[in-house]
Parts: C-alpha cells; structure tokens; sequence
C-alpha cells in the first residue's frame, strides 16, 4: 500500500511540473525564437520557422546580423538617449517624489491635505487622455540654455524627462512607506536638534531602500520601455530612444535577421537586469497590489 | 517634547513644491487643456488664432442616427428586385442634399439591418470613430475577465509549495519587462500568413489540413490575434499583483477549513475568494484602465487595419492629434475616453463595493 501511494505522489508530482513546465513553454518561446533568430542569415530564418529549428542555434549561426545592425542605423545613439533619458528620469523622480512624500507625512503645512488628494485624484487620469495637449504644451515651452531663451520643446532630451519626474503612483508609494516608519526615530532626532533637511537624508533615506528599489524599478520599466510619447516628440533621430529607433528597420528592405538582432541588443539587457533582481522586481509590483 | 511633525509652511511646500508644479504643468494643466480644445478648433501648427466652436467636435465625432427606408417600387408597386433581394435606394442619395433632412448631410453608413421589407440605416458622423469605440469596448470586455481569470490562475498554480516554484514565477513574469513594442513585433511573426509560427504549428498538428491564416491581415482574425498576445504579455503582472493578495489571507483560516474538512473547491469558494476582495477590485480596474489604452500593439502590428478592423480609441487620438495635427479633434477623443475610463471605474467601485 505504502509503495503504491508513493507512486502516487510521484505521478502527481510529476503532472505538476509537466503542467508547469508547459506554461513556461507559453511564455518564453518568442524570446527564445528572437535570440535564436538573431544568429541566422534571413533566408535560413524564414525557412527555420517551419520546425523546431526556430528554437535552436543551428545552421549558419553568426553575429553578422549585430554588425549590420549597427551598420544600418545609429544603434549606439539610440542606447545611449535611452540611458539618459531613463536614467536621470528614475533619478530625478526618486529624488522630488521622496521629498513630496516627506513633506506630505512628516511636515505640517497649509493645503498639505489639499494637495496630497489632488496628486492622488491625478491616478485615475491615464496618460494616454492628456498626451495629445501635452504635445501641444511641449511644443510652445520656454527654455532657458546657452543660446538664450528658446520656444518649443520638442527634439530634446528635456521633453521626454521633465514630464515623467513626479507622478502620483511613485508619490503613493512614498507616502505609503514613510507612514510605516517608527515616528520615535524622528522625534529622537528632532529632540538632538536635527533639521529638516538632516532628517531626510541621514535618517528617512537611509532606511527607505526597498521603497527607492521598488519606485525605480516601475519608472525603468515605464521610462525603458515607452513608445507614444518619444514617437511624438522626436521626429529628429539625433533625441530618439531604443523603441523608436525600431523604425529605421522598417524602411526600405527589411532584414529580419538585422530586426531580431536589434531586438535582442534591447531587450536582453532588461531581461538580464530583471533575472538578477527579479525578487526585487515582483516584489515592487506587488508593492502596488497590497496596499491599492 | 517634539512631535513626528514639523509645523513649517516654508518647509512644505519647500520640499513638495517641486512635485506639485510639476504635476500642475504636465498632467492637470494638460488635462484641462484637453477639455478646453476639445471646444475648439485648435491645431498644433497655424496661422490663425483658435476659435471657440461649442460642442461642433462633440457632434462630428459622436453623432449617431438611424434611417429606414423602404425598398424601391415599380409603376405597378412591386417591390424592385435586384439580385434576389429588394432594392433600396443609395444611403448617399438620401444623406445628401436631402430637403427633408439636412441633418444628415455628411453622414455615412455604418451598419445596416432589414426588417421586414424594409431596412433601417445607422448613420455615423465619424464611422471610422464608431469602429474604434466598439472594438476597444470588445478587447476591454474579453481581456478584464480573461486575462484577470488566466492571472488568478496563473498565481494558485505558483503559489504552492514546491521546489523550483521561484523559476516558473520567474518565467511567467517575463514577458512583461519586455517592451510592448519589442512583443507585438515578435508576434509579428508567430502571426504571419505564410511562414508564421501558429500557421506552422496548427498544420503540423493537423497533419496539414488546417488552411493557413493571415491572422493579422485578415478582419474577422486581427482583433483576436491582437486580444490573444496582449493577454499573454501582461497576465504575470496581473498574476503578481494577485499573489500578494493570495499572501494577505491569513492560515489560520485554511487549517480551520482543513479541520472542518472543507474540499478543494469548497475552501477556494469560502476563504480564498473573499480574501481576495480588494486584489478583485484592483485589478479589474487596472486592467481596464490599462486596456483602454490600447495603442503600441496596433501602431506596430497593424495600424488599424485591415478595414478599420483594429483601430481604436488612442490609436484614432493619436492619427489625429499628431498624424493629422488636430489638437482638438486628438482632445475631443481623449476627453471621451477620460470619461469612458472614469465612468467604468466608479461602476466597477460600486458594483463591487462593501455590502453591508
């Protein structure tokens, strides 16, 4: 009997993981099918579709695609406005949201509640509604730089930074944390004399690095990961990100292999960022479920 | 004694000021203006100030009406017959320049249903619009139920206790890192007419005998195939966000269900479901939101084709806002979603709301 049931769980176990397994199939097989894609010559790749052979380095394998990519079009320019715009974006958003979020749950002020519910009323607005506006706003700033005072953001890193600083959910998440803080801490330091400013940074930061980790994960993903409002606002290629850069492979002949390869040079490197840190990842989206 | 709490305008509004002016100038300046041009005929580039025009884009974009008309009859009263079904006279004849109805002039049709002898036109200002409204209404009402369903699935599966659970959590969560626009053009592929993977796939599965699709550049196929891929790239998300909720419920009450000997079915019916109120909540309203939004995977797949089969709201806000430069027509559109969006989420808040 004994053997028999242990058999059982066996079996059972086994389903499990087949079932698992399965569904893991679903999701990475596109991923796989690029990788691999990346590495053949377009011929060998239309024809590989046929069988398995689209999963696997087989064949004509090489990087020549990579170095046509690159060949074709300004790759490079591409990565770097992409790195810059994302990364001082999650820097500036850290930096302003954390002091809001300070301000909102630590520091006393007149229209502080006011405030706090119209930044939270902001949620429900979907970027999508105020794009179009936003655009037009965009295209008639000020900007004051080395030539003087210039009109219209548009073709700029500023444009696609500047807007994206301070959001409501990053704000939320902020406020969420710090109203979580032992309240003792801040009082002990306000006893020692502490200002405001040394609360912030010696004592509120120091301890926020899962709720700094969660924010700028969700506004690497957003910021990465944008496609409608850089389309809009960099009809020069000198400014465009890795996502709109894609079009150039879309003129003229299309090499599908140059595309994969292009793909691949975008994404693996988020995908690898989110292997490392996944815990962190999920942990962050989670972050936005519990206390929605 | 000090408190937690500094009382300091100064240092308030010091510290949040910059947020706060930033989300004034870039979100709540800008959604005003959206309502503002949305009553007038402002456009990105021109020469001539922008006029106040009421509700004229309202109209244009929304109006909706229905005609019937009776078939065409000969001398002797027969109904006129043309290749086996009754004739009825051209909608253009009737819209145009028509004395009895000058309201619709500039109308076309949008769909039709007979009735009888008869057949009643529905006549739309803006019928590539009415296309847009209706298939956006169809991806949120098939994608909230089925991706939140696949999603709470998904997390029941991962969220028991098993060795190597964490890789297979991993993986479902993939695809959503991914850019969207990285997935719609891979799908590109999975969905090609000729060397496509699904076409691959089913005909060998089928021993060739299921016919090839251009899932994509067919209309009865695109909205689907579009529907599908979009339900496969985030439904992690979704699947994360219900696991916590899934972890908020307390196990005290499983082993008090174990006790009372309650099934499996019996125990997800009466712990797990209600436990999962708010998550619910959330989610539904995420992802409506969300996929309201639709617009990367059409502007990459199939830029609203074919036969206007996948256009939809943002995507027309967009072609016209930016492609064609009308401000006030892309605002007009966005205020219709804003209001889409905003309505849905208090009817889903109050549908499921606290029931006391």
């Amino acid at each position: 009997m004994a053997q028999i049931s242990a058999d059982n769980r066996g079996l059972r176990l086994a389903t499990r993981y087949l079932v698992l397994g399965l569904i893991a199939v679903i999701f990475i097989f596109p991923l796989v099918f690029m990788l691999m894609s990346s590495l053949k010559p377009d011929q060998q790749l239309l024809e590989d579709t046929a069988s398995l052979r689209a999963f696997l380095p087989v064949g004509d394998v090489s990087l020549d695609n990579y170095f046509a990519a690159f060949h074709r079009a300004p790759v490079g320019l591409f990565i770097l406005n992409s790195v810059i715009v994302t990364g001082v974006t999650v820097a500036l958003s850290l930096l302003a949201c954390s002091a809001a979020a300070f301000a909102f749950v630590f520091v006393e002020w007149k229209g502080r509640n006011l405030m706090l519910s119209l930044i939270l009323a902001t949620l429900i607005v979907p970027f999508e509604t105020i794009a179009i506006p936003l655009l037009l706003v965009a295209s008639k700033l000020p900007w004051i730089g080395v030539e003087g005072v210039t009109w219209g953001w548009l073709n700029s890193y500023r444009v696609q930074i500047v807007p994206f600083i301070a959001d409501g959910l990053t704000i939320f998440l902020f406020v969420q944390y710090f109203k979580d803080l032992p309240g003792e801490l801040i009082e002990a330091a306000r006893v020692e004399g502490a200002s405001w400013g040394q609360i912030y940074r010696r004592i509120v930061m120091p301890l926020s690095g899962p709720v700094l980790a969660t924010a700028a994960i969700l506004k690497f993903l957003v910021m990465y990961n944008q496609y409608l409002w850089p389309l809009m606002v960099t009809q020069e290629e000198g400014y465009r990100p890795v996502m709109v850069g894609l079009q150039y492979f879309f003129q003229l002949n299309r090499a599908w292999g140059e595309i994969m390869a292009y793909l691949s040079l975008i994404t693996v490197p988020v995908l690898a960022f989110y292997l490392y840190l996944q815990k962190a990842f999920i942990a962050s989206i989670a972050s936005t479920g519990v206390k929605g | 004694m000090a408190s937690k709490f500094l009382v300091s305008n100064r240092t308030g509004w010091l510290m949040a000021g910059p947020s706060i002016l930033l989300i004034a100038g870039f979100i709540v300046l800008p959604f005003l203006f959206a309502i503002l041009f949305s009553f007038t005929n402002q456009r990105l580039v021109s020469p001539n100030a922008a006029e106040f025009v009421g509700f004229a884009n309202y109209r244009q974009l929304l109006d909706v009406t229905t005609l019937t008309v009776e078939p065409e009859r000969d001398a002797a009263g027969a109904v006129v017959m043309e290749d086996g079904a009754p004739k009825y006279p051209s909608v253009r004849s009737l819209t145009r320049n028509n004395p009895d109805r000058p309201d619709l002039n500039g109308m076309r049709e949008w769909f039709s249903f007979g009735h009888g002898d008869s057949r009643t036109y529905v006549l739309a200002r803006d019928v590539v619009f009415m296309k847009a409204l209706v298939n956006t209404f169809i991806f949120v009402l098939v994608v909230a139920p089925v991706q939140g369903g696949l999603a709470l699935g998904l997390a029941l599966l991962i969220n028991q206790r098993l060795r190597g659970i964490n890789v297979f959590r991993t993986i479902y969560f993939m695809p959503v890192v991914v850019s969207i626009v990285v997935v719609s053009l891979l799908w590109r592929f999975i969905y090609d007419g000729q060397s496509g993977l699904l076409n691959n796939l089913l005909s060998a599965l089928s021993f060739g005998a299921i016919p090839k699709v251009d899932w994509l550049g067919n209309p009865s196929t695109a909205l689907g195939a579009i529907i599908a891929m979009s339900i496969w790239q985030a439904v992690g998300f979704y699947m994360v966000i219900w696991l916590s909720g899934l972890q908020t419920i307390s196990p005290t009450l499983y082993e008090a269900g174990a006790i009372e000997g309650a099934s499996k079915w019996q125990t997800f019916r009466y712990i797990t479901w209600p436990g999962l109120r708010n998550t619910t909540v959330l989610v539904l309203i995420v992802i409506t939101m969300q996929a309201f939004a639709l617009f990367a995977q059409i502007d990459v797949m199939t830029g609203g084709g074919p036969l206007d089969s996948t256009q939809t709201i943002v995507f027309q806000a967009v072609e016209r806002g930016y492609g064609k430069q009308d401000i006030s027509g892309g605002s007009t559109i966005s205020v219709v979603l804003f209001v889409i969006v905003l309505s849905i989420s208090l009817i889903q808040r109050w549908l499921t709301r606290e029931k006391s």
